[in-house]
């Protein structure tokens, strides 16, 4: 039995590995046309802010993979045949496979902007991305960003750190508004402002303007502003990365479309990860999931189904955590930016802006936690979430929680006292 | 269809692509840094044109000029060019830094302190003129002239408190790291210097309570007994009686507690020095299970070494020589040689620039054997991994001087339970999602939730070489 795997991101090794694990025999094929070994894609940053090297960003030593015995591929792979199972790689022949996973990531968003295809215009996803910023940022003295996500962000503490100048473009009123509630997302727009960028809210990219010689040269916004910049990161958002199956005959929607066992609808053609899109029957939206521990979720539940095993994915309750700049941030369970009917909202902010807390009950139950500038417990806060444990369960046992280095000042009694006092 | 420009694409790990050529800061200096630099370098004039015979040598003045002006002015550029820094991990372009990345700046920071232990431990009369600098201090403390012991421990402890005071304003977000840091700076300037040399004044036996045997190996040699008993008062019998407390008492108690930190990174001057002066070489240390192996074989060879030596040394003083005639001498004489000269200070200190700030206690120290030992089968301590947060990054793994795989065990959930973890701290600092806490936990055996049991681990980490 031959598994190709398309694609070594979080996702594709995570079901080698667990394909190995079930099945030690088989002949497992991890292709990627970007890199010889799989690194961590969060980590690009810090290679280009110098504290990290390229090999320490690799998750795994290179002899894992032989001690593995998972063959590592690198190619593009061009064409998908899943009629003849076969697949065809750029200047590197055929493959046939048995069984495939298609695990290809995401891309990064571009909206027909004017402008978008000049020289010094570029998003952030791979390693061909970061290679360019290598180039663009020679000689290049400010940066416009557009685009007020997490990547976005990661983009211009990167340039920042070079000691150019950046111009944060945000469609939104506060930065990432659209997931963060009000407050949190002000912190953001505080330490964005206290590094030195240049934070415009509420603002467009319109057009990007380029020289004679197809160098950016500037941008215009949707307020007739005109901004002189040498680069332009474009971080609006990242898409499902389909271009590899669009027109085989295996469905797509946004993503690869699969059910919540990984199947597309091809016999033997599974799709996993950032590029897959689980199709959920009623009324629900389709599920596409774009963080890394998902990837790896998602990726090990496909194993086992391609191992030939009876699984199905399932979620469990939603957590992430991001860095803005010095700012470290974690979320658990349900948190909408928005006040949601029948939900309940509790927010704490210490005076430096520094830490935050927030609680969202329904009904007096706990059902989702933000901090800012504190570092929480996963599992206790996971376990209270699916447990389904009041607000004054959880505001008594708090304590049990925090994750913070040793000596850190402890804001428990704090939060404790100013919420029970708000949900009196 | 992919596009063209993705299949042009070739990216070569081995060519990197991703270095740049090694570059100065490009953030112009403020007058203040200017000026604290200047008093650097005029400290280091002072302190050539006393080498070359100026008057001013062996004058309160002169100590002043050639040593705690550049203290002072190194101090002060650390505090300036931190200070109006956003508090937060400083790592940027640590890489980019010939200085700090092997470039050839760090070979000449390599050599220049390699040469300095050389000179320290054969040709000490290449030192006299520094060494008669530092006669003033050395009058004051000690009641009589310096050697090149006094010059090394006054250069030791200026390098801490300077580095120490880096420390600060690097981690000023970070109460652990400011607490560990103020604690190695103490038990240097207090333990490590001044009360040594003042019972020298006394007329006492020069003891350094800081360290112990097997690091301070000859402490609990028969040697040593007779020469602490020899100094008449209860003074050198309490010597003794401190030794062997800490040796066997303080250890393994102290250590199944709060594990090896309590000593490797908060009380040990070599961990001191490690911990500040070689704080920014600390990622240079080598991650792969190959060096774990030799890791392993060698800590462990020397405390087999030591301890045999120090058994030999005692059957042979209370059978007067009669059982291992002058073997257990000749063993002593390279134990000194080669491990006490060579492996901890050579190497240990001149290879920081190059193979990161904790080679002699990683791949040396018997005391570190000892002590990882303990944390590694009867310790309370360990680092805990907060579920499923790890994204692999790989900031835990580079930052960690000890040169441990810390992701290998994030990114599964594991606890981390390693006998090298000498519990600096910078893992979980350096973590940009919160990953890791070092705890001491209720008991010991909790500590292996969801990781490996030592033994398994163990013969795991031999399968896996
Ligand atoms: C800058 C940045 C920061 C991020 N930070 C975080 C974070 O902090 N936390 C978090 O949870 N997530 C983060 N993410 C998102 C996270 O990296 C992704 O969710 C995750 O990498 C998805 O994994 P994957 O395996 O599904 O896809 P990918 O990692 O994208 O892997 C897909 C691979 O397939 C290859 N491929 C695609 N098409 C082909 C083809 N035709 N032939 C051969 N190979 C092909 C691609 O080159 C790529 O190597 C970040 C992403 C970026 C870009
Ligand atoms: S594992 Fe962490 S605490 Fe232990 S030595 Fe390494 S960096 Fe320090
Ligand atoms: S630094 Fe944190 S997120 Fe990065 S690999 Fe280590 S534990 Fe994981």
């Amino acid at each position: 039995m031959h598994i190709a795997i398309i694609g070594n991101g979080a996702t594709g090794v995570a079901a080698a590995k667990r394909i190995r694990q079930l099945q030690p025999d088989w002949k497992i094929t991890l292709i990627s046309g970007e890199s010889d070994y799989h690194y961590s894609r969060p980590a690009l940053m810090y290679i280009f802010m110098g504290h990290m090297s390229f090999k320490d960003t690799k998750p795994y030593q290179d002899h894992f993979w032989k001690i593995n015995n998972i063959d590592l591929l690198r190619a593009w792979v061009t064409e998908i045949d899943h009629n003849n199972k076969k697949l065809t790689l750029h200047q590197k022949g055929q493959l046939t496979y048995d069984k495939l996973l298609i695990a290809t990531g995401s891309k990064s968003n571009k909206f027909g902007w004017p402008g978008q295809d000049l020289k010094g215009v570029q998003g952030l996803w791979d390693l061909m991305d970061l290679r360019s910023l290598y180039e663009n940022v020679k000689n290049a003295k400010r940066a416009v960003i557009v685009g007020g996500g997490l990547i976005g962000i990661e983009l211009a503490e990167m340039i920042h750190s070079r000691n150019m100048e950046v111009t944060f473009l945000v469609r939104e009123n506060s930065y990432w508004n659209n997931v963060l509630p009000k407050e949190e997302s002000m912190m953001i727009n505080r330490i964005i402002r206290h590094e030195g960028l240049d934070l415009k809210l509420e603002t467009e990219l319109k057009e990007i303007e380029g020289e004679q010689n197809g160098r950016v040269s500037g941008v215009v916004t949707n307020k007739g502003e005109r901004i002189d910049c040498e680069i332009v990161g474009l971080t609006a958002g990242v898409s499902p990365n389909t271009d590899l199956v669009k027109e085989t005959g295996i469905d797509t929607g946004r993503g690869i479309l699969v059910d919540w066992s990984f199947r597309t609808n091809a016999p033997d053609v599974f799709a996993a990860g950032d590029c897959a899109e689980l199709v959920t029957e009623g009324d629900l939206r389709n599920v596409i999931q774009q963080v890394w521990y998902t990837g790896k979720m998602q990726g090990k539940v496909a194993g086992e189904v391609i191992a030939g095993q009876d699984s199905t994915y399932d979620p469990g309750i939603w957590y992430n955590s991001a860095k803005f700049f010095d700012l470290e941030y974690q979320t658990y369970g349900n948190v909408s930016n928005v006040p949601v009917q029948g939900e309940h909202n509790l927010y704490w902010e210490h005076q430096n802006h520094q830490h935050s807390m927030r609680i969202i009950t329904r009904n007096s139950i706990v059902i989702g936690i933000n901090v800012m500038g504190l570092r929480y417990r996963h599992k206790v806060c996971e376990r209270w979430i699916r447990e389904e444990k009041t607000l004054d369960y959880v505001l008594d046992n708090l304590k049990e929680a925090n994750f913070d280095p040793e000596f850190y000042d402890k804001f428990e009694q704090e939060i404790r006292h100013t919420f029970k006092e708000m949900a009196a | 269809m992919i596009d063209a420009k993705t299949l042009e694409y070739d990216f070569k790990e081995e060519e990197l692509g991703f270095e740049e050529p090694f570059k100065q800061e490009d953030v112009p200096l403020t007058t203040g840094e200017k000026i604290s630099l200047g008093l650097v370098a005029l400290g280091i004039l002072a302190f050539v044109v006393q080498l070359l015979g100026s008057p001013l040598q062996g004058t309160w003045a002169g100590f002043l000029l050639a040593f705690i002006l550049p203290s002072i002015g190194a101090s002060l550029y650390f505090w300036l060019s931190y200070k109006d820094t956003v508090p937060g991990i400083k790592h940027n372009n640590n890489y980019y830094r010939s200085l700090l990345a092997r470039g050839s700046l760090g070979w000449i920071a390599g050599i220049v302190m390699t040469g300095f232990y050389i000179l320290l431990y054969w040709w000490p009369k290449y030192l006299e003129g520094g060494i008669r600098m530092t006669d003033p201090l050395s009058g004051l403390l000690t009641g009589g002239p310096a050697n090149q012991w006094f010059l090394y421990g006054l250069l030791y402890t200026i390098a801490v408190t300077v580095f120490g005071i880096r420390m600060f304003m690097k981690y000023r977000h970070n109460r652990y790291q400011k607490i560990r840091t103020a604690s190695v700076m103490f038990f240097q300037l207090g333990l490590a210097f001044i009360i040594p040399n003042v019972l020298k004044a006394f007329n006492q036996p020069e003891y350094y309570f800081s360290y112990f045997w097997p690091l301070k190996y000859d402490y609990l040699f028969p040697s040593s007994f007779s020469y602490f008993m020899q100094s008449g008062s209860g003074v050198g019998m309490f010597f003794i009686f401190w030794g062997l407390m800490m040796t066997f008492l303080a250890t393994p108690v102290l250590t199944y507690f709060y594990g090896k930190r309590w000593y490797c990174s908060w009380v040990c001057g070599c961990g001191g020095l490690a911990e500040t002066m070689g704080d920014p070489w600390r990622q240079l240390s080598d991650k792969s299970t190959k060096a774990w192996r030799i890791e392993r074989v060698l800590i462990h060879a020397v405390l087999v070494f030591i301890v045999i030596t120090t058994v030999l040394l005692w059957i042979n003083s209370s059978t007067s020589g009669s059982v291992f005639g002058s073997y257990s001498f000749t063993l002593k004489k390279w134990y000194g040689f080669y491990i006490g000269a060579i492996f901890s200070g050579v190497i240990g200190v001149g290879f920081y620039p190059l193979m990161g700030s904790r080679v002699w206690c990683r791949f040396g120290c018997p005391m570190a054997a000892i002590l990882g030992i303990f944390q590694k089968f009867f310790s309370r301590f360990r680092i805990t991994t907060n579920g499923g947060q790890c994204m692999s990054c790989g900031n835990c793994s580079t930052y960690c001087e000890m040169g441990i795989d810390v992701r290998a065990y994030a990114q599964k959930g594991e606890n981390i339970i390693r006998s090298s973890c000498v519990g600096c701290g910078v893992c979980a600092a350096v973590c940009p999602r919160g990953v890791l806490k070092l705890e001491n936990g209720g008991t010991y055996k909790d500590r292996y939730e969801h990781s490996d049991k030592p033994v398994t681990a163990f013969l795991d980490s031999i399968r896996h070489i």
